[in-house]
């Protein structure tokens, strides 16, 4: 047992938070810079991140959840807005089911964001949402169709814009009706099993990005507690104000020793077991990332209730990715079901 | 990163199990009746000679050498089977071993480890809690000896110790943070009282006061230097903090693990609020051992003095507390009509993490200052 990171994986960590800080936005008028964005984009493409979970053509992906949770935790710190955990999820769909990656290709969830989608019959019949594609122009969204025991991919377009509360992160909606497509190249259905492996990656890379953001909105409140001046003092000297931040980095420390099991857990242990980890994790880290957060508001004072402060951003952020793949009461849900043997229903 | 065990490892945690399995002693859960801490030594004792006591100390004063990871197994598998943790002496060898002499090491350490010898902590006095630097316990030079005089409280198995880890003023006449020093003190000499305190889940056999009254102490059992003693109380609480150093985290899983079945046996018969408290005690529980593991993962590349162990410590706190909460909630009125309940000595006894080895608001203190960087009050 050694669960430190290797050489390689302190050297991807720190190269994937310089990358994320030089080209994430450091203002909320930031995240209106097209360019930015646009060079964002493209280094994350260049760094081969999306791809992480692609065929190494053994039919195991080209890198661990590790490598991909490492990713995640770094561009949440700098709230960076690229797609990541959106194509990477879908290719690792794609991967267990023997089919080609699409490119640009995210799942679509439930309207509650918890599940994948399943849709049977040629079109769908309510609501979906695709989560973290790029911003406009259309895309493809993975959903489930049933098939004997198991699913069977398909796809179906996205081209509404984002609604969602997350400004980094995009939320497009399809609606009821649209066409499913076939997946005419994969070789198996997905079963179960493959779900849960699938869902804890979700569970691992969702966690990562909470844990990431707790990192980068504690250093803010810090800087800002040092730098913010009352009563003749740098509020930071106070109290009162020291101990929520002290606790704050209590909670982050937790989350990410947390997160860094489910993350692992995804390629070496049973599907079911790791999905508890994840699970684990997820709770932790929902309730953790929504103290950090509003500590972090709290610690801004005025400035942190305004528009122009970027600490909201932080907090939006942290609301879509505790809700997507499930927050802490949904993680407790299923832990009661699994664990307690507490039947579905039961209330 | 790998969670996985290594060959070595996984021989370990496999002839751990097999020898748990065989010499178990039901012990009552700890803290929560006199009988466990009666019964603990032969615990330790048991522990220390079937070679699972000391993992990651020195082979030379009874240890193994082992990497410090090795204690997450043995605390893993102590929860599960419902065994009792581990003794919680770690931060006491960490302190001998970082500042003692070889000469004071080789003499100490063994009985220590062994759980021949009993030591307990005198540290705080009554009017010295968080700002123990202002401790007021004497100790005069005599010839070879130290005279000892004063007070000491809440010092955790005073009862049964044979020795006692004094910290004492030897010079009152530099700032209070310099005049200390650390002794290795016989408990069993005429100018030693010691005074059982009842804690309020109304164990007895745990906590206690000492009354130094003119008690000696051989010069050459001074730990470090004079005057070093703050210093060494430092190391010692730093460690005292982290919870792969007291294994507690075996001691938490076992009542996570007990909570979990006694709901499995009927879930129908528990509100939804009580399987929720459940269900998140395990998510705290799991989130310290896998913190642990990552901390003493930290620690192959070598040991930390550092003020991390405040982080770890309020982590443990919110842990054992969360724990305690979710077992009065599981309890229900069971809690409320029976005194000798065993959810609400738990919880009870929950209530003192947030102050021993330093308050939580002290911890906050440390980690704001010093980690967080933030300016003094």
């Amino acid at each position: 047992m050694d669960t430190r990171d290797t050489p390689e994986q302190a050297e991807l960590r720190r190269t994937a938070r310089r990358l994320a800080r030089e080209l994430g936005p450091r203002t909320v008028a930031d995240l209106e810079d097209g360019k930015r964005i646009e060079r964002l984009a493209e280094a994350v493409r260049e760094a081969g991140w999306l791809e992480l979970r692609h065929d190494g053509g053994d039919g195991n992906p080209l890198a661990s959840g590790v490598e991909a949770a490492i990713i995640a935790d770094a561009l949440g710190e700098a709230v960076a807005d690229a797609p990541f955990a959106g194509p990477v999820l879908a290719a690792d769909l794609a991967r267990r089911a023997g089919a080609s990656p699409i490119d640009g290709a995210v799942a679509a969830f439930s309207p509650d964001l918890i599940d994948p989608a399943v849709v049977s019959g040629p079109a769908t019949k309510t609501p979906i949402h695709a989560v973290d594609c790029a911003a406009a122009g259309p895309a493809a969204a993975y959903v489930l169709a049933p098939e004997g025991d198991g699913y069977r991919l398909a796809t179906v377009e996205v081209d509404s814009a984002s609604h969602g509360t997350d400004l980094t992160r995009t939320v497009r909606a399809i609606p009821a009706a649209a066409p499913v497509l076939p997946v005419p190249d994969q070789s198996r259905l997905l079963t179960r099993a493959d779900l849960d492996s699938w869902a804890t990656l979700g569970l691992a890379l969702t966690s990562a990005d909470l844990v990431g953001l707790m990192r980068g909105v504690l250093d803010l409140a810090v800087a800002y507690a040092q730098e913010r001046r009352q009563y003749g003092a740098s509020i930071g000297s106070f109290q009162a104000v020291q101990h929520l931040l002290a606790e704050a980095r209590c909670l982050m420390e937790g989350a990410l020793s947390a997160t860094l099991y489910p993350s692992w857990a995804v390629d070496n242990l049973e599907p079911d077991e790791a999905r508890t980890a994840g699970r684990v994790a997820k709770a932790y880290c929902t309730r953790a990332a929504r103290t950090v957060c509003e500590t972090a508001v709290q610690v801004h004072g005025g400035m942190g209730n305004t528009w122009e402060c970027i600490v909201h951003v932080y907090l939006r952020r942290a609301l879509l990715s505790s809700q997507w793949f499930g927050d802490d009461g949904e993680q407790l849900r299923q832990l009661q079901r699994t664990r307690l043997g507490v039947a579905h229903g039961l209330s | 990163m790998d969670f996985r065990d290594s060959p070595a490892e996984a021989e370990f945690r496999s002839r751990l199990r097999a020898w748990i399995a065989e010499n178990n002693p039901r012990l009552p859960v700890s803290s929560t009746d006199d009988e466990y801490w009666a019964r603990q030594a032969e615990w330790h004792i048991a522990l220390f000679d079937a070679g699972f006591f000391g993992l990651s100390w020195p082979t030379r004063f009874g240890g193994h050498d082992l990497p410090p990871v090795f204690d997450v197994i043995l605390d893993e598998e102590l929860a599960a089977a419902g065994a009792p943790p581990r003794p919680s002496l770690g931060y006491l060898v960490q302190g001998i071993t970082t500042h003692a002499s070889n000469a004071v090491q080789e003499r100490l350490l063994p009985g220590l480890i062994s759980g021949r010898e009993r030591w307990c902590q005198g540290f705080s006095e009554p009017d010295a809690g968080s700002d123990l630097a202002s401790l007021r316990t004497t100790a005069t030079r005599d010839g070879d000896e130290y005279v000892i005089n004063g007070h000491k409280i809440w010092t955790s198995y005073s009862d049964v110790a044979d020795w006692c880890f004094l910290l004492a003023r030897t010079d009152p006449t530099v700032p209070k943070h310099k005049g200390l020093s650390a002794f290795a003190v016989p408990m069993h000499q005429a100018g030693v009282e010691q005074r059982p305190l009842r804690m309020i889940n109304g164990i007895t056999k745990e906590f206690g006061q000492v009354l130094f009254d003119g008690a000696r102490v051989a010069a050459e059992n001074m730990i470090g230097e004079p005057g070093e003693g703050w210093r060494i109380a430092m190391t010692i609480v730093s460690h005292e903090r982290e919870p792969g150093e007291v294994g507690y985290v075996a001691r938490y899983a076992k009542t996570v693990k007990d909570l979990e079945e006694a709901v499995r046996a009927d879930p129908g018969a528990f509100r939804s609020d009580q399987r929720g408290a459940v269900a998140w005690a395990y998510v705290q529980a799991e989130m310290l051992r896998l913190h642990v593991c990552r901390r003493l993962s930290e620690r192959l590349g070598g040991l930390d003095h550092g003020p991390g162990g405040s982080i770890d410590k309020l982590l443990m706190t919110w842990v054992e507390q969360t724990v305690g909460t979710a077992a009065l909630s599981v309890a229900g009125s069971g809690a409320v009509i029976d005194a000798d309940d065993v959810a609400l000595k738990i919880y009870l006894y929950s209530r003192a993490q947030s102050v021993m080895g330093g308050t939580s608001q002290i911890q906050k203190n440390i980690i704001a200052t010093r980690i967080l960087g933030l300016p003094a009050a």
